[in-house]
């Protein structure tokens, strides 16, 4: 794919089949300036006089933890907010966006974070909608979208099949769809807000190469994140958000740590300390688990593993190889097919999610907002969403809510969960902050067994670090820690033992110290004693 | 794409939060005067109390480490307080308290809206006034003034009826009749209020845990069943068989109600299409059930069941023989108490709650979503089944008749939904609806308004209570914090 798009800017030697030349839609590089946004919410300062140049064909990535403010200032952008002072110059000409169709007519588009698609229409469908044309009388045309689709798909290197239903196909490829329905819109200049936060390791690389050859097309791409790592892979230029004012800016040269200290004010340490662990009695033994999936496909197919008191047994592996059907059989909330999980000598398999609670387990789920809060609820009652009716909390009658918000204050300060009242809704709450109340929960009654399902996704920076530092601690009072994390940096940081899971199984246990290029290796289902190459195994 | 995109206000420093400290630093506030940017008016800067507890200490604590460095209070607060607005002195509040489109401000509004509608709808539907606006320009007067006694006449009847009759106040002040009729219009007012109140708690209840109960009338009649059954079928003690009467009701809604409960939770079946479809089994069950040989009454011929022993009856609210209402509307108000202290003091109101705003978080939390289900539709079927009872009971016959139980059940829905499914909301919604059912009648016969209307302006009340935004544009209110005003309820169906 790289060698269609080698010197290619825009028009090159594809036909520009797709682009209406409007006043404003041109097709060709935007230079975007801004000069000193201010957004308030009330008293709440969310941009505090922000200036910001995007020069055109540039990749420029804002970094920024969760809640600095650069979702807002990307809303103001693309007309969805309207800034209390400050103003958006494109190409020198200062502009006002009432709505999103302003600042598309401008060249303007954004790829949110939550996919904006039908998911039971096809992508040329999806791609049509809003904009449909027809033939003839009043016949959708269908044939158009299918062609606008195959070609941007090909000229981007997209691989987006237009027939293709929106819900039967990957998170990665749903983003690609909403990457071409805002290329047909003649924008110049692509806003990604979080565009890796639902990725797996591989669809990131997919994209972050995507990109690439968005940039060398001639278009600017703003790039919001507050992973490092990608920022340092693909940005040419970084600006640093924090707490709504741009505290300065970036060379991609800049290291991870300076970065993050910019980032979050103060150095932060990306390695985690940890002593070496001490491994004690088992906790938990699987043996020969097979759990199915929706499809009824074995997603974990006769699986083995063993936990020990005080150790962190971290899964690594491509996201879809059964963390998740793993994680839920051992909660009892999917059947186990075949197979044992026992914790602490006791079976659990098949028995009632309660049961499983009350034995010790703890569970961090992997989706925070469907599995793990109730985002009407306040902390207070998130924090005992599972012991409500166990003591001091209650009984099985009655719940005692001056127990409840006093324990509520307590935690909120232990965790350092940021906010004003224990009282309001965790739906308030930022991403990290909402995964510090589940941590809390889960970590402030007596474990055996913790597992974390990833427990730091869309977490920002100091979260993450504030959360390793806990799982740490949980282990060292003889928790065993079962860590399953499409992070790969995240399970080596934390784990005293490396699992790797492959299609339903354990494919190898590994040390943490393991070289990287192995844990891929087996990430990718080759081992050390099957020959197999990668591309004799069907992908992934 | 229209959800508000706030970036979430991430370090805890929301914007009501900010505000909400106002209050709590006047104390220091030669300090933070200095501070403070005037004319930063928030309208989300309303103090609440609730809130308003947090010390500054804690603020100071929370916002050193929002700036991410170490808590180091004194220092901190001054550098980062936010501007500060000036309490307001409480006729201020309260004056921008109306203006705010909070929950209560939007009922009553809605209210006056509907009042308004219905005005029109009066003038438009009498003939005689449609008459004289074909000469308004030559003589505007006598449209006008007709349409004003057309409308303040219905709705001086239907204040009349339901809440004191004038003449008969006055009458009774110079001692030329008895209290009783004076009492007469609050007396139908509770008597109306009681089964509404059951039945608007039925389908609250079910709501809060995620669950739409259209059944309630069909659960009210089986409640009537039950409680008709029990009260002639049984040979009790006065007291005792009132309460075993009360309890058949109770049981037959209840379990009435767990059907669609239970459905659901074994097959997955929806409540709202299960629930519908039983009452109507419930009510044309019912014509059966009083045509059999044991129920129906052996001295009549028409479709009526036997009378309840008066052991059952429930008793009089008031001395005088001649007023109906009887105890029914404390029993209601009993049980809004009772689901109230349920929904917010109990562990079974808990996992309700949990299972209502988030079934899978609830089953992740080791709760039983299916059972909880199949519970809150018993329990809800009960409260139904209890309106169903009173209802009869307070029936001048205490028998079953084909219509026993009315359209209790239906507006049993808009009740629960004009009282936000909340307990105390729907006592008092339920008793504006049994004033405004009691008024009608009044209404009827003194202004020659068809009662009809009553259920027209219910309608009315509900359609701008379910639709906020059309009250706040029309009435220009602010915004108000709690803008979702958990009107989940109205947009939820």
């Amino acid at each position: 794919m790289s060698v269609l798009v080698t010197g290619t800017r825009y028009g090159g030697y594809l036909p520009v089949l797709h682009r209406r030349r409007t006043a404003h839609g041109r097709g060709f590089p935007l230079r975007l300036e801004l000069r000193g946004i201010t957004k308030k919410f009330g008293a709440l300062v969310a941009n505090d006089h922000i200036d910001l140049i995007v020069e055109p064909g540039e990749i420029h990535a804002l970094l920024g933890e969760n809640g600095a403010g650069k979702s807002t200032l990307m809303n103001v952008l693309y007309g969805l907010l309207t800034p209390d002072e400050g103003e958006i110059l494109i190409d020198d000409v200062p502009r006002t966006f009432g709505s999103p169709r302003d600042a598309l007519r401008a060249g303007i588009g954004m790829v949110h974070q939550h996919f904006m698609l039908v998911p039971v229409f096809t992508v040329a469908e999806n791609i049509m909608l809003g904009r449909e044309k027809t033939t003839g009388l009043a016949f959708l045309d269908r044939r158009a979208a299918r062609r606008e689709v195959r070609e941007l798909s090909e000229r981007y290197g997209l691989d987006v099949n237009p027939d293709a239903v929106v819900e039967d196909i990957p998170v990665g490829v749903q983003q690609r769809v909403e990457i071409i329905k805002a290329l047909t819109s003649d924008c110049d200049l692509l806003i990604l807000d979080e565009p890796t936060a639902v990725l797996t390791p591989g669809e990131i690389e997919d994209l972050l190469e995507v990109m690439r050859t968005l940039r060398d097309d001639g278009k600017s791409i703003v790039f919001i994140t507050h992973k490092l790592k990608e920022v340092k892979a693909i940005a040419d230029k970084i600006t640093v958000v924090r707490r709504g004012t741009i505290v300065g800016t970036a060379a991609p040269s800049a290291s991870e740590d300076e970065l993050a200290a910019m980032m979050v004010g103060r150095e932060v340490s990306l390695t985690v300390d940890k002593d070496p662990a001490v491994p004690g009695e088992e906790v938990l033994s699987i043996s020969g688990l097979t759990v199915t999936d929706e499809r009824g496909q074995h997603a974990v197919d006769g699986l083995d593993l063993e936990l020990r008191a005080g150790e962190i047994l971290g899964i690594a592996g491509v996201q879809g190889n059964g963390q998740t059907e793993l994680a839920e059989a051992i909660m009892a909330l999917r059947p186990a097919v075949t197979g044992t999980i026992r914790v602490n000598g006791v079976d659990i398999s098949n028995s009632k999610t309660s049961k499983v609670i009350e034995s010790g387990v703890g569970y961090v789920p992997e989706d925070r907002s469907a599995d793990g809060l109730v985002k009407s609820f306040s902390i207070a009652e998130n924090l005992v969403l599972n012991q409500y009716n166990r003591a001091p909390f209650g009984n099985s009658l009655t719940i005692n809510p001056d127990v409840i918000a006093k324990t509520a204050d307590e935690r909120v300060e232990e965790y350092d969960v940021r906010t004003l009242s224990s009282r309001a809704p965790v739906g308030s709450l930022s991403g990290g902050n909402q995964q510090k109340v589940i941590v809390a929960r889960e970590m402030s009654r007596k474990l055996n067994l913790l597992v974390a399902a990833q427990p730091t996704r869309g977490v920002d920076v100091g979260s993450i670090e504030f959360i390793h530092k806990r799982i740490i601690a949980e282990r060292d009072t003889g928790t065993g820690v079962l860590l399953i994390s499409s992070e790969l940096d995240e399970v080596l940081a934390l784990s005293d033992r490396v699992a790797v899971m492959y299609r339903g199984k354990i494919l190898a246990t590994v040390g943490p110290d393991t070289p990287r290029e192995k844990i891929g290796r087996l990430m990718a289902g080759v081992t050390e004693d099957s020959e197999t190459s990668p591309s004799e195994e069907p992908g992934a | 794409m229209t959800k508000p995109p706030v970036e979430p206000p991430g370090e805890g420093e929301s914007p009501e939060t900010t505000g909400d400290g106002a209050p709590d630093r006047r104390g220091e506030g030669g300090e933070h005067a200095a501070h403070a940017e005037p004319a930063v008016s928030s309208p989300d800067a309303e103090p609440e109390t609730e809130r308003g507890e947090v010390t500054a200490e804690r603020e100071a604590l929370l916002e050193a480490a929002a700036a991410g460095v170490a808590p180091q209070p004194d220092q901190t607060v001054k550098v980062e307080a936010p501007p500060l607005e000036k309490p307001h002195s409480w006729p201020v509040r309260f004056l921008r308290y109306l203006v705010t489109a909070n929950a209560v401000m939007v009922t009553v509004y809605s209210l006056i809206l509907a009042m308004i509608i219905g005005g029109i709808l009066i003038i438009v539907s009498d003939e005689e006034i449609r008459g004289m606006y074909t000469y308004f320009f030559s003589r505007p007067g006598d449209a006008l003034s007709a349409s004003w006694t057309a409308v303040a006449d219905a709705y001086s009847a239907l204040f009349q009826g339901a809440i004191i009759n004038f003449e008969q106040l006055s009458l009774a002040l110079n001692g030329e009749s008895e209290w009783g009729p004076v009492l007469r219009p609050i007396s139908n007012t509770l008597t109306n209020a009681a089964p509404l109140i059951f039945t608007g708690l039925a389908v609250a209840l079910a709501f809060r845990a995620g669950l739409f109960n259209i059944g309630a009338q069909g659960q009210a009649i089986a409640g009537a069943v039950g409680a008709a059954v029990v009260g002639f079928g049984l040979d009790l003690p006065l007291g005792i068989h009132l309460v075993v009467t009360l309890a058949g009701g109770a049981l037959a809604g209840g379990l009435w109600g767990a059907i669609p409960g239970i459905l659901k939770a074994r097959t997955g079946a929806h409540e709202v299409i299960t629930s519908i479809m039983l009452n109507y089994v419930a009510a044309y069950g019912l014509l059966w059930v009083i045509s059999t040989e044991f129920v129906h009454s052996e001295e009549r011929t028409d479709a009526i069941s036997k009378s309840v022993d008066n052991t059952s009856w429930l008793p009089n609210l008031f001395l005088d023989a001649n007023l109906r209402a009887n105890w029914g509307v404390l029993f209601a108000v009993a049980a809004a108490g009772v689901v109230g202290w349920l929904l917010t003091r109990s562990t079974l109101g808990f996992r309700m709650r949990t299972v209502g705003a988030n079934p899978d978080a609830a089953r992740t939390a080791g709760m039983g979503v299916p059972n909880t289900y199949a519970t809150a539709m018993g329990l809800a079927g009960a409260l139904a089944g209890l309106g169903g009872a009173v209802i009869m009971l307070s029936s001048t016959s205490h028998a079953l008749t084909p219509a026993v139980v009315g359209n209790v059940g239906f507006d049993g829905i808009t009740v629960a939904l004009l009282g936000r499914a909340k307990p105390v909301g729907v006592v008092l919604s339920g008793l504006l609806f049994g004033a405004m059912q009691a008024g009608g009648v009044q209404m009827q016969t003194v202004a020659d308004i068809p009662v009809d209307m009553v259920t027209v302006l219910q309608a009315l009340i509900v359609i701008f209570i379910a639709a906020p935004a059309l009250v706040k544009a029309i009435f220009r209110l602010r915004t108000s914090r709690g803008a979702g005003m958990d009107l989940t309820m109205a947009k939820g169906w």
